[in-house]
């Protein structure tokens, strides 16, 4: 590998960071492995370097290498330094690298629930940071406290210092770690997948604020990303890891026009752009195999002392759609739009009103045990494959057990369907006896897409199931499904938050917020000709993998009906209108 | 390769493959001896004991009427009645092992049951469920006890089945709150959405990810039992004297405390012992069954 400072930008300025050959080791049960292999970069002040690669790369190991948090005595620095400035970082004493942390270095981690304390308003959760490093007196805490936050944009400051973490939304909260982040003036902040766990259009909100916050500040940024859209959006330079070696090191031009490195290459081509999406031919005249009609899903919210119903969240508001044979749906939208609770409510997993049809049967009151014919022509594959296996049987067990449930098979019968079901979904026999853990998460999801199989459905409700994938493993996932399409004419109800992915597999496309649908149509007209404002918010905040196009600000959200309502109280619905054709949008919101 | 077991995690027995794995483990394997030899000896104390337990023998005095501290002819030293220790400790042995195990067993699978309906149905059975757990918390343990024994005929029986009443609560307590948890996990939802009836999904799902927490809390509860059984004996409530157990050894003796230490020290020292063979059992039993920490133990 060239040294960092002949592909750089030919700043003169010292760099503010200088990484050379850091390798870090873990302990394993069979030795030392190495995770981070002779790394080097510099950081100049002011730029954005990106981290970029797939999970297991090395790339949260080098953040937690320069913040000193390796976990120990796991893993540690076998080689290398990490100079701030003048000053080594390897092998310093707990005592002053506390004096760096927040005051020279910064981090943002990917969940800002969890990094925050749940016990402490805002407002002492700042004031302690900026007490800790000495930044001001006691008495000046509060009112430095509210200017962080008044420069961090969040609204009603005043009221969000009172606040404790679970009263504030994800991207508010990110925001107050960001204002944690940045209260001591550091020169770099290191952020660490800051918006892989927020909807893309808060994504958006939060990658406009660190731009911002690096323009007044000059701060430098370090920013670890699985995103190749981020990347482009954010980072003047970018090192592509693999592995923990780094593959390829680029100003981020170079890396999306011309990369040089073949695993470079290959990890953008996986990568799905909006727009560019393969042709889908047309299934008007198969069969409905689902129908759905007016279906609403609502909470109860309990409280007082006797528990009772004081309030419904209305979770899903009169919605209907169908799904016909070999034909794929697509349902998107934020967090708490209800599209995972429309897939649930289809295998009568949450109590729903209005009417539901698999493939004829009206499903509406059953009990769990009459659904079970049902549950033979409709199933489920979950976001999460390692959660969504049980942890305790072997894979080839879990993949047959529908079967033995439903009582379709026993004894011999069952490994062979297991050694096909594995065949199909591309993974070979002699893994049937292993246990989940011993797979990676791509290996997972297809056990889990073969357990799905099993009882030969017709239709699979698949729940955002490539989303906790990357993006190599999730291209091999959507190719299998379309394999799977193409062969058994399955049709899919696609549960997504991601517009590309969507783009990729949808037929129809379906936009959902807050529980109803704003707008509905094929795929080409919802994506490419979005008439309703909020399809059109959902788009423009999609990062888009070319550095050379530039995203416009978001406007800010508009108001919206709160979901939960009084218990007299109706909701109001919004109306369907047509455009053109299937298409059809909401009026009126 | 075509019959069902290749899917199994290995097509020998599962109970030789764990008993095999147990010692394979210098802990649990030193666990397994000190209970085994506590078996042994509750079931041919008759055979073993040196002399007759209950025999208030002159020779086991001294001369101002003391009891022999251990070495010479009675190996353990004798009792305030001048009965052999070592006997009277092997004929316990019976008594203590059968509270440990039955006492506690009845109270970890009454307390589990508990536990498991509640946390994974919800709703009014927990709320049912919970709340006479929450009762029987509150109410004094030993009064309890006393008032059960009192009732019924004291028999070794019924003391177990009273210590096992007096027990189970935490059990239930500890074991709720986990498979609530577990309940709400993705594989759970998994098994509703394949069809799955409850009872498939408490036996084969929720059951094999409890069993650790039962097993850690079952072996700790051995301990307790033990010493409740004491405690009742010495309240004249429990085992009936002469009938020997090693909680009343230990509470006949313990005002002579000063004077002589090993007729408290050393049903002591077997107490201890015994609970802490089955703890390490136990811990090595939980990593055993659990096939993430397969290769891992140190």
């Amino acid at each position: 590998m060239k040294p960092d400072s002949e592909i750089g930008r030919g700043d003169t300025a010292r760099p503010v960071l200088s990484v050379r050959d850091l390798t870090v080791q873990v302990a394993t049960g069979e030795g030392g492995k190495t995770v981070l292999d002779h790394l080097s970069f510099d950081l100049q002040p002011g730029e954005t370097l990106a981290l970029a690669g797939e999970s297991g790369s090395g790339k949260s190991m080098t953040a937690l290498a320069i913040m000193g948090l390796l976990p120990r005595p796991m893993a540690r620095i076998t080689e290398g330094s990490i100079l701030l400035g003048d000053q080594d970082l390897v092998g310093l004493n707990d005592k002053r690298y506390r004096d760096i942390r927040a005051r020279r270095i910064s981090m943002i981690f990917q969940e800002p629930m969890t990094s925050l304390n749940p016990l402490m308003t805002v407002e002492r959760q700042l004031c302690e940071v900026l007490l800790e490093h000495r930044m001001c007196t006691r008495n000046e805490a509060p009112a430095r406290a509210l200017k962080l936050l008044r420069d961090l944009r969040l609204t009603d400051p005043e009221q969000r210092m009172k606040q404790y973490p679970h009263e504030l939304s994800g991207g508010m909260r990110q925001r107050v770690m960001i204002a944690i982040a940045l209260a001591c003036e550091p020169e770099i902040l290191i952020a660490d997948e800051p918006t892989t766990a927020l909807d893309v259009t808060v994504q958006a909100e939060i990658l406009d604020l660190i731009r911002l916050m690096q323009k007044e500040h000059g701060t430098a940024v370090l920013m670890i990303t699985h995103d190749m859209g981020v990347v482009a959006e954010m980072a003047d330079r970018v090192i592509i890891m693999r592995e923990g070696k780094p593959e390829e090191t680029a100003p981020v031009e170079q890396i999306f026009d011309a990369p040089r490195s073949a695993y470079a290459r290959q990890l953008l081509a996986a990568v799905p752009r909006l727009g560019h999406a393969p042709e889908r031919s047309v299934k008007d005249s198969a069969k409905k195999l689902v129908e759905v009609d007016d279906l609403s899903v609502r909470f109860n919210v309990t409280g007082g002392i006797f528990n009772r119903t004081v309030a419904r969240l209305h979770a899903v508001e009169g919605v209907s759609f169908e799904i016909r044979a070999g034909e794929t749906l697509a349902l998107v939208g934020e967090s708490g739009s209800g599209k995972s609770t429309i897939g649930k409510a289809l295998l009568g997993l949450v109590p729903w009103d209005g009417s539901v049809r698999i493939d004829g049967t009206q499903t509406r009151g059953m009990s769990r045990r009459a659904m079970r014919p049902v549950l033979r022509d409709i199933q489920m594959v979950f976001q999460d494959p390692g959660a969504s296996l049980d942890s305790r049987m072997t894979v080839g067990e879990q993949v047959v057990e529908p079967l033995k449930v439903h009582q379709l098979a026993s004894g011999s019968e069952l490994t062979d369907r297991a050694e096909f079901l594995f065949q199909r979904v591309g993974l070979s026999n002699d893994m049937l006896s292993r246990y989940p853990h011993e797979f990676s998460g791509g290996q997972r999801q297809r056990v889990c897409i073969a357990r799905a199989l099993s009882l030969s459905p017709k239709v699979i409700v698949a729940d955002e199931s490539v989303s906790a994938l990357d993006v190599s493993v999730q291209a091999q996932v959507l190719d299998l499904l379309q394999e799977l399409q193409d062969a058994d004419g399955l049709s899919y109800l696609f549960i997504s938050h991601d517009m590309a992915v969507v783009d990729q597999v949808a037929d129809r496309v379906m936009v959902l917020r807050l529980g109803q649908v704003m707008e509905e149509g094929p795929r080409e007209a919802v994506l490419h000709d979005p008439r309703h404002h909020y399809t059109r918010r959902l788009l423009s905040a999609v990062p888009v993998p070319d550095p050379s196009r530039t995203r416009a600000l978001l406007p800010p959200a508009p108001d919206a009906q709160s979901p939960v309502l009084a218990l007299g109280e109706s909701f109001q619905r919004v109306r369907l209108e047509t455009v053109a054709g299937s298409h059809r949008v909401a009026t009126g919101t | 390769m075509s019959d069902a077991q290749t899917l199994r995690p290995k097509s020998q027995s599962r109970f030789i493959v764990v008993i095999s794995e147990l010692m394979r483990r210098p802990r649990a394997a030193f666990g397994m001896a000190v209970i085994m030899v506590m078996v042994f000896g509750a079931v041919f104390a008759p055979l073993i004991m040196p002399h007759d337990p209950f025999e208030q023998s002159f020779d086991g005095l001294d001369l101002m009427g003391g009891p022999l501290p251990p070495g010479g002819d009675y190996l353990l030293g004798t009792d305030l009645l001048g009965r052999d220790l070592a006997s009277r400790l092997i004929l316990g042995t019976r008594t203590s092992l059968i509270i440990g195990l039955v006492a506690n067993g009845i109270a970890v699978i009454l307390g589990a049951s508990v536990g498991i309906a509640a946390g994974f149905f919800g709703g009014w059975t927990a709320a049912i469920l919970m709340r006479f757990t929450d009762l029987m918390m509150a109410f004094p343990a030993l009064l309890l006890a006393i008032v059960l024994a009192a009732i019924f005929q004291p028999s070794l029986m019924i003391v177990a089945l009273v210590i096992a009443m007096v027990n189970w609560v935490q059990m239930s307590r500890v074991i709720y709150t986990e498979t609530r948890s577990l309940a709400e996990r993705e594989f759970i939802q998994v098994q509703r959405a394949i069809g799955s009836s409850s009872l498939r999904i408490l036996g084969k799902h929720l059951l094999p990810h409890l069993l650790s927490s039962i097993v850690v809390f079952g072996t700790l509860g051995i301990s307790t039992t033990v010493l409740l059984e004491a405690t009742l004996s010495f309240l004249g409530v429990g085992v009936q004297p002469p009938m020997p157990s090693w909680g009343n050894i230990i509470f006949e003796n313990q005002t002579y405390f000063s004077t002589a230490p090993w007729l408290v020290f050393i049903p002591g020292l077997l107490i201890v012992l015994l609970a802490l063979a089955f703890n390490l059992v136990g811990d090595a039993l939980r990593d055993i069954l659990d096939p993430t920490l397969k290769g891992r133990h140190g």
